[in-house]
């Protein structure tokens, strides 16, 4: 059994909402990496999670950056340690729009180029700290402040784009099965080179559901299928434990998104696509990890 | 060591003998050259840096300023359409209080593509909280870079400083270069705020109004405290290396009735303009603006002033005219010249001297001036 340590690298005086799991996976995340780090984190919930100047909630050193220059800025200190001898770590930390938006281009300079450093997105599935507005992450269906009538076109596949830099190391996690999220980043940070980790982060006031709900609904997200876990490794694919159960009866997508606000009044349509975007990603990753694609 | 290169290659050879931990930086023409003369370097084991080959300029700052943090040296280029479009990170890098220092290479701004020589790029920064300095010749190039990695460390200035050189005009030009050897002239760097794991704390975190304006205000501290810093620094650069430039480069001005005031290679051009007009019998004299931020004060009381601005700002006027009217209480004949790489001879600035009419604005080589 993987024995989590009981340090706290996060204070008792965030200002996340209730039931945060942006904040939550962050635990877990700092509790694998250890003091010895700097976090990067560009404009993002977190950004105003962490509290304000002269007080951090953070006991590790956060470097709070430009929206779209967060991998950059981790090429930069990740240098600048490797020149120095020192085997500090480098982590950013950074919502979905950071990431699949705005980021997307210093994401992929910076694995392009082989930086030594774990990337981190934790996906709510929209821009949480302007007040929910729609990002490329967002799924079809869901309504945010500018897709009132629910999104039209399907999430972005960031892990395809990343993949497509064959870093050694990526996976997808969700704070609602904490070590498995744990072991990902420990591991993570145990390979040279560029690592990408992305989590799903169930959003309580984003997505419209009571704030005690964060842990289960990542579990709902897992079982019906709607996120899958796995690692990627070299290449080859491995699907996590919770995900390998799920795949032989999965839930029904409906108890997935029936508790969800944001999925109310969903069309059928929007439902059939969501259906079929999960299965397929499934398809593939099971054929990938028995190596038959 | 005597040699000749060109302004790339001179700000190129300063930075190697400075020794940044990190280079990062993006091709653009004119500046590119500089670029790949830092990957030679680190190729060739001659300097020992990490060169962080970015995929914009945007990345080229944020790896600068990732880096400066962490309490190491950085250097950087770039030019024009690059320079703006790191523009976030340029006030990034000072709002944070790093040292990075970067070579621009004034080139105009597009549309259309235009990649000669003009100032509007850099002006376009000067609020940014960066210091600014216009070299005019190869070796001032070398020299200026040098200065600036001195000025920006020292820990009452920790602002960024970027080296304004004329693009093609200078960056590509070769003249003569006497490089030095630097020894101690340039300080281990000693970053009061860099980055420890052991005490760690909250950088560039939510900051309220107060605490906010009050971070403002020690960034204009420091700037006006860097006058004194660029003041010592230049002194001890002429002692060490018997070369003197200071804020305003001046030429024949002692009793000159006339001065012309300009920047970059356009101040040197003008040197030769004045000797011309003292032929003449007119006691010229040019003042050439090194440093833009912080701004120097001009002694113009009693003078004729003709001010040549490589640069605009629409709807406002040439930037150091303006600037000279309300801080010199000059009344100067404001020449716009040299945009996008328009040649100006030393007879082209001799004429504007020649027919200048002090308080009105000229644009060189129009017809419908008003």
């Amino acid at each position: 059994m993987t024995e989590i340590p009981t340090e706290e690298y996060i204070l008792k005086c965030t200002s996340a909402c209730a039931g945060c799991s942006d904040t939550l996976t962050l635990r877990y995340v700092l509790k694998a990496a250890g003091p010895d780090m700097v976090l990067v984190v560009p404009a993002c919930c977190t950004s105003v999670i962490q509290g304000a100047y002269p007080n951090t909630a953070m006991n590790v050193p956060v470097y709070n950056v430009a929206f779209a220059a967060a991998a950059a800025c981790a090429s930069g200190m990740s240098a600048a340690f490797q020149a120095a001898g020192r085997k500090t770590r480098v982590i950013v930390y950074a919502g979905d729009g950071g990431t699949v938006d705005i980021g997307i281009q210093s994401l992929s300079g910076a694995f392009e180029r082989g930086t030594d450093f774990l990337y981190i997105c934790y996906d709510n599935e929209a821009y949480g700290n302007t007040g929910m507005q729609r990002s490329g992450s967002t799924p079809a269906g869901a309504r945010t402040t500018t897709t009132p009538a629910g999104k039209v076109q399907t999430k972005k596949d960031l892990d395809g784009i990343v993949a497509a830099h064959n870093p050694p190391y990526m996976a997808t996690a969700c704070a609602a099965y904490p070590r498995d999220l744990f072991k990902k980043v420990e591991k993570a940070l145990s390979i040279r080179g560029p690592k990408f980790i992305h989590v799903l982060a169930p959003c309580p006031p984003g997505w419209r559901f009571s704030s005690e709900k964060s842990v289960e609904m990542g579990k709902l997200a897992v079982k019906t299928g709607m996120w899958i876990l796995y690692e990627r490794e070299q290449g080859k694919v491995t699907i996590s434990g919770p995900s390998k159960a799920a795949m032989i009866k999965p839930l029904p997508l409906e108890e997935y998104l029936a508790p969800q606000g944001r999925f109310k009044g969903i069309d059928a349509a929007s439902v059939a696509l969501l259906k079929a975007q999960a299965e397929k990603t499934a398809k593939r990753l099971l054929r990938e990890e028995e190596g038959t694609c | 060591m005597l040699t000749i290169a060109t302004g790339n290659k001179a700000v190129a050879a300063a930075v190697r003998q400075v020794r940044p931990s990190v280079i990062a930086a993006y091709p653009i023409t004119p500046q590119t050259e500089i670029v790949e003369q830092m990957a030679e370097y680190v190729t060739r084991g001659e300097l020992d840096s990490q060169f962080i080959p970015v995929e914009s300029e945007h990345s080229a700052m944020a790896a600068c300023i990732g880096a400066s943090i962490t309490g190491a040296r950085t250097f950087t280029a770039t030019s024009s359409h690059g320079l703006l479009y790191m523009h976030e990170m340029v006030n990034w890098a000072a709002g944070a209080r790093l040292p990075i220092v970067m070579a621009n290479v004034n080139r105009a701004v597009g549309p259309g593509w235009n990649v000669w020589a003009e100032h509007t790029d850099a002006f376009q920064e000067r609020d940014t909280g960066w210091l600014q300095v216009y070299v005019s010749t190869v070796q001032e190039a070398y020299d200026t870079t040098l200065m600036a990695f001195r000025i920006a460390e020292n820990e009452s200035v920790l602002l960024p400083v970027m080296v304004n050189l004329d693009g093609f005009l200078l960056s590509h030009s070769m003249q003569s270069l006497e490089t030095v050897e630097i020894s101690d002239f340039i300080p281990p760097l000693r970053l009061p705020h860099a980055i420890d794991p052991e005490n760690p704390a909250g950088y560039g975190t939510l900051t309220g109004p107060d605490a906010y304006f009050k971070f403002r205000w020690d960034m204009e501290r420091s700037m006006r405290d860097s006058a004194g810093v660029i003041r010592e620094t230049e002194d001890e650069f002429a002692r060490r290396f018997h070369r003197k430039y200071g804020f305003v480069d001046e030429y024949r001005c002692e009793d000159a009735d006339v001065v012309v005031v300009a920047m970059g290679t356009l101040g040197k051009e003008a040197e030769v303009a004045a000797d011309l007009l003292r032929a003449e019998g007119v006691k010229a004299g040019v003042m050439r603006i090194r440093w833009l931020r912080p701004f120097p004060r001009l002694d113009l009381a009693g003078r004729d002033v003709v001010v040549i601005d490589r640069d605009y700002s629409f709807g406002f006027g040439g930037v150091i005219a303006k600037s000279l009217a309300a801080t010199a209480r000059a009344e100067p004949f404001s020449v716009i010249a040299g945009l996008g790489g328009q040649e100006v001879t030393y007879d082209d600035i001799a004429e504007f001297v020649r027919t200048r009419s002090p308080g009105t604005e000229y644009w060189f080589g129009v017809n419908d001036n008003v």
